[in-house]
Order: structure tokens, then sequence, then C-alpha cells
């Protein structure tokens, strides 16, 4: 056979091999019994960044794990965009008719689809838009953070606390003034310093970040960013103390040093809403919930932490639980010394995305 | 604290720069020789991936970072290959390899993510380390560290005081004189590429391995990138490229120093100074720059017939 007669009659076999593969999946999967539920779940990183993706990866095997039932779709690495719009399309085609879309950024992607199947729920953390089959959830923050700081405040040696921080955007200053706030309320004497690196990813800058603050003697690191990891083992390989957040298992990074974290714990909410999809009572809301809620959890505290700390930590979980503590009880000011709060007064913990300003003790620049 | 601040401030600059000037020297090796790569950010990452990963399996890290740059230094044959054997254009098959280093890296990396390692000892120098504030800050670093300078005076050397280098810049100046006065510039041009890829390799292992002692996707974030432009910055010559690494790692250390020292300027502001940096030396040095470019960069040599 002449070159060009084998390409034609090779390139015919790719496309009937490929037909009848595309033939037998269709067939085996119309044929196979139908599951009782399909979950897709886009990541924007890996799962096993022991941050944001993992807490979202560890809620959905823990709804899997609840609801055998359930058949999970899962995609790492989906840039925000046209790409995930595509990947969330192709899940419905595999038949989901749930779907969390777990970035910030998949919002307006997940609009778009949402508008054009009515018939697949999302579920989208922390957005601030609705739509009929679009709910949306996350939970308020800053009292916990609080929390970390009267952890930290009683457990830092040198009255220094530091904060590597992605942006300067205002739930991140708020979570960072409530810590400063909390570490005050047990140590007057407590400063706190914050660097923002100016991107949610990159662990060389976060380790410069990170060796930047412990130069200037701070002895309790916390860090916002995707993955904690850097900046916890720059702190441990220092002997300084560390506090976590998103994901419960950091702890293994900096057993030393380690204070306590924040952790997003999802699995019985992703449990409740494919439970609300299978029984067709779902209905879009804006969840927001707190330390009473099963979804945000104080992880277990470090070996380094007094215990009068961790049995005062508990009292005012209690007390912000029952509404008695503010988190933002004025008077407050910021740190450049205009009033924020009246004395009297205090800061809905449900306005903090208009924060843009730093309480006075932290020296950092909100803007 | 003023002494310590300096000193930190200083390390900072040491700690941000080392992964830079390793894969300045590389790229200024392959421009030497005519190719202009823009794939080193792949290459940085398949070092920094293959560093980590041979660490987590052998609980070694120098190994691990003998491993990046035979990785790195594979990894730009794929480069050679196209620009060398296929004679392709080299800044489309330079951003190729770049994206391919960023997807193959993600893939090689994907089960590595949350490891955990001891990463490369740090060495104090006896006596010198021991200084007070200076010293504790200034002389325990890791052996990438240490080798950093000795490497640039090593290609410095290699370039301009070896036959080897002779031809080397003969083929990046001009190859087809360098064919006719015997040289091979092909065999000398797939040298120089390897050569830059073990040190691209080495700076991406320095990065996972060193600096921040774990692997993220894409964790180079530009740096490639940037030591693309520090060739340029540095004028094609190893030693200035000395310079150039430590003043653009000093503005990345500097901002975030400023930061935590709570000088009164805005984050935003601080985050473009490594870039205005930049711009303010391009612009002074700018004019000088005509005469010290390879006159043969970026061309394909076509053969001789």
């Amino acid at each position: 056979m002449d070159k060009k007669g084998s390409s034609i009659a090779s390139a015919f076999l790719v496309i009937l091999i490929s037909l009848v593969t595309v033939l037998i999946f269709n067939f085996t999967g119309w044929a196979s019994a139908q599951p009782k539920l399909k979950v897709g779940i886009l990541h924007i990183g890996s799962t096993a960044d022991a941050g944001y993706n993992q807490a979202h990866a560890e809620g959905v095997q823990a709804m899997k794990r609840n609801l055998p039932t359930v058949e999970l779709i899962e995609v790492e690495n989906v840039p925000e965009g046209a790409d995930a719009e595509r990947v969330m399309e192709n899940m419905i085609r595999q038949g989901a008719k749930l779907i969390i879309p777990a970035s910030f950024g998949y919002l307006d992607p997940a609009l778009r689809v949402a508008k054009k199947y009515p018939d697949v729920k999302f579920e989208h953390p922390g957005g601030y838009k609705l739509a009929p089959n679009l709910g949306t959830y996350w939970a308020s923050t800053p009292e916990a953070f609080y929390l970390m700081g009267i952890a930290a405040g009683k457990t830092t040696k040198t009255n220094k606390l530091g904060y590597v921080v992605a942006l300067p955007i205002s739930f991140f200053l708020a979570n960072v003034n409530a810590f400063h706030l909390g570490a005050q309320s047990v140590n007057p004497k407590v400063e706190t310093r914050v660097v923002f690196t100016g991107t949610f990813l990159d662990p060389g800058k976060e380790a410069t970040a990170a060796n930047a603050l412990l130069d200037q003697g701070i002895d309790v690191l916390g860090v916002i960013v995707d993955s904690p990891i850097t900046v916890v083992q720059a702190a441990e390989k220092r002997a300084a103390f560390s506090v976590g957040y998103h994901y419960i298992g950091v702890q293994k990074f900096a057993p030393k040093g380690w204070i306590s974290g924040i952790a997003f714990t999802w699995g019985e909410l992703y449990t409740r809403f494919a439970k609300q999809v299978m029984g067709g009572t779902w209905k879009s809301e804006a969840l927001l919930g707190n330390l009473a809620s099963d979804y945000l959890t104080v992880a277990p505290f470090g070996p380094a932490v007094p215990a009068d700390a961790i049995k005062l930590v508990n009292v005012k979980k209690q007390e912000f639980i029952s509404g008695k503590l503010n988190v933002f009880q004025g008077p407050i000011k910021d740190n450049k010394g205009v009033e924020r709060v009246k004395a009297g007064e205090a800061f809905p913990v449900a306005n903090v995305g208009k924060m843009d300003w730093l309480v006075e003790g932290i020296i950092g620049q909100a803007k | 604290m003023v002494g310590s601040s300096l000193g930190g401030f200083l390390s900072g600059s040491i700690l941000a720069g080392t992964p830079l000037l390793y894969a300045t020297l590389g790229e200024v090796i392959s421009e030497r020789a005519g190719m202009i790569n823009l794939g080193l950010e792949g290459v940085m990452l398949m070092g920094a991936v293959v560093g980590f990963s041979t660490t987590v399996n052998t609980g070694n890290a120098v190994l691990g970072v003998f491993a990046a740059a035979l990785a790195g230094a594979l990894f730009n044959m794929v480069f050679g290959f196209l620009v060398i054997g296929r004679r392709a254009n080299q800044l489309a098959s330079g951003l190729a390899l770049m994206f391919c280093g960023v997807g193959l890296s993600a893939l090689l990396g994907a089960t590595y993510i949350g490891s955990q390692i001891k990463g490369l000892n740090e060495i104090r120098i006896p006596f010198l380390s021991d200084i007070p504030a200076i010293g504790t800050i200034l002389f325990h670093y890791d052996i990438l560290v240490y080798l950093v300078v000795p490497m640039a005076i090593l290609v410095w050397w290699a370039l301009f005081y070896t036959r080897w280098g002779l031809s080397l810049r003969a083929v990046g100046e001009n190859p087809a004189a360098a064919f006719a006065a015997g040289k091979n510039p092909y065999l000398l041009q797939y040298q120089a590429l390897f050569i830059a890829g073990l040190l691209g390799g080495i700076a991406g292992a320095d990065l996972s391995l060193a600096v921040a002692r774990t692997w993220a996707e894409w964790m180079t974030a530009g740096r490639g990138f940037v030591a693309v432009a520090l060739v340029i910055f540095s004028k094609w010559h190893p030693l200035r490229a000395i310079a150039g690494a430590l003043l653009f790692g000093g503005a990345i250390a500097l901002q975030l120093q400023m930061q935590a020292r709570g000088l009164p300027v805005s984050p935003f502001l601080l985050d473009m100074l490594p870039y205005l940096l930049s711009l303010g030396v391009l612009a002074v040095w700018g004019g000088a720059r005509r005469h010290t470019v390879p006159a043969s960069l970026g061309q394909v040599f076509q053969g001789t017939e």
C-alpha cells in the first residue's frame, strides 16, 4: 500500500475504534443501575494543599461516606472563566444534579450555567449572588480568629504576633483585626504585624515574608493564603508558634509550635445539601454559619498552649454562640488614630465586607 | 535591632536571589550560544518537582538536587530538538516548552503536594556564624547559596577563558564563521542547552528544597521570565548577573521587610517595587546594551550549503 492509502486507512480505523468505544460506554452507562445522585465539584487548586481545596475535598468525601449512593465527579485545577463553564456542563451531561463550584471566582460561570440548566442545583461557597437554582454558603470567621488571638496572646513570649496574608481585602483585614483584639483581650502588651504577599500562591514569597516577620522578633505566625504549609513550616523551623486556617490537618507540619487553627469542616453540610436535592426539598438560600455551625471548627490545640488559655477559648466560644460577646465591641480606633467604633457600640460581624482598616496595635497598611 | 533588620534584609535578598541567579546563569550560557529560551520557567518547574519528589522518596535532599539538575537538562533537550534539530522558531518553541513544563510538573507533582521533607541542611560557617546579630542571620545557609557565586565565576571563566567558551560565543555571534573554523555549531548549542538545563533545574530545586520546602503547582510564579530579563539586565555577563539577581531578590525581600517593619507605604505600591526598579535600571543602562547582544541571538542556523 502506498503512503497516502495507508494513512487514510489508519485514520478510518481510529474513527471506527473511537465510535465503537463511545457506543459501548454510552450503552453500559445507560444499562447500569442509576445512582441516586451525582455530585460534581470543581477545585481551583490541588486537593492535597492542606488548605482551602483540601477542606472542600474532604467535605465531599465525608458526604460520600454518609451517603453511599452518591456518585462523585471531582475535577482539580480548573481555571476560573470559560474553562469552569465547560467543566460544569460536562458534569451535567454526565448526569450531575448538584454542582459545587468551590472557588469564589467560579460565581459568574456558575450563574451562566445555572441559567441554562434550571433543573440542576448549584451551591457556591462565599459568594454574594443567588439564583433560583444557585445557593451560597460560608461561615463568618472573625469570632474564630478572636479565639485564636486569645490562644496566641496567652502563648507568646515576645508579645509580638505576625500574619502573612495574601491581599488586603476586607474579610482578611477583619480576620486579622479580630485576631489582634482577641490577643489584646488577654495580653494588653501584644502587637501584631501583618505582611501582604499580593498573591494567593507563591511559596517562595511566603517563605520570605514569614522570615521577614520572624526577623522582627515575632514568635506567633498566622497565615491566610491558599496553602498554609510554607509559612507554618517556616515558623516551626525557627522555633516560633503557628496558627492555621482552612484545613483541620495542618498540625503535622508544625508539631512543636502548633497553637491551633480555624478549619472548615464541610462534610455534614454537603451531606445535607445532597439529601435536600435527592428529597426535592432543596431551596436557594444564603447560608452564613458561625462557631455554632458544624462546618466551622476550632482545630485541636498544640502542646505549647497553656491549659488556662484552652479553657478561656472554650468559655469565650460559648459567649459568642449565645450572643453575649461581640468581636468588634467599641471603642475601637484604627491604626491611623481614627475612631471607627464608638464606645458602647459594636461593629456588626455581618458588615465586615465594608471593613477597610486595621485596628490600633496592628502594624501594617490596609490599603 | 538595626543590625538584625539589616541582616534580615540581606539574608532575605540572598535567599530570594539565589534561585534567580542559577536560572540567569543558565540563560546566559544558552543566549551566548545564540538561543533565547523562554521555556526556562518550565525547566525550573521540572527541576523543582523532580527534586522534591526525589527527596520525598529517598529522604536525601542532595540527591534531589542532582536529580533536579538532570531533569532540567533533559527537559531542555526537548527545546534543543525543536530549535536545533527541527530549526523551529525559538520564541514559539520556548513558550511551548514553558507551558509543557507547567503541565507536566503539575502532573508529576500531583501526588507530592502536602508531602513533608527536611530540605537541604543549613551549614554554619565556624566563627562567622557566631558574630552576634549579623552572623546568626548571614552565615547559616544551605549549600546551594554558598555555591552560587562560585558557580557564576565558573561560568564566567568557562565562557571567556576556555577554548570551548570561545567556540560557544562564536556560535552565538556567527555560526557560519564558527562552522568554517571547524566547529560544530549544533553540538555546541546542544551542550549549551544541557548546561543551561542543569542550572535551571538547580534553580527550581533551590526553590522547592531550600526556600519554600514544599511543592506547589507553578511555584516558580514567573521567576523564569524574571531570569530571562535579568540576562538582558546583566548584559549577557555572568558576573553582572550576580548583581542583577541580588538587586531583584533584594527588591522582593525589601518590600516584605518594609511591610514587616511597618513602613507607612501601601502594600500595593511595595509590590511593584521590584518591577519599578528593573524599569529604572533598564532606562538608565538601556542605550549601552546594543553592542553586547550576541549577534545571532534568536536566529536559526540553517547550515552552510
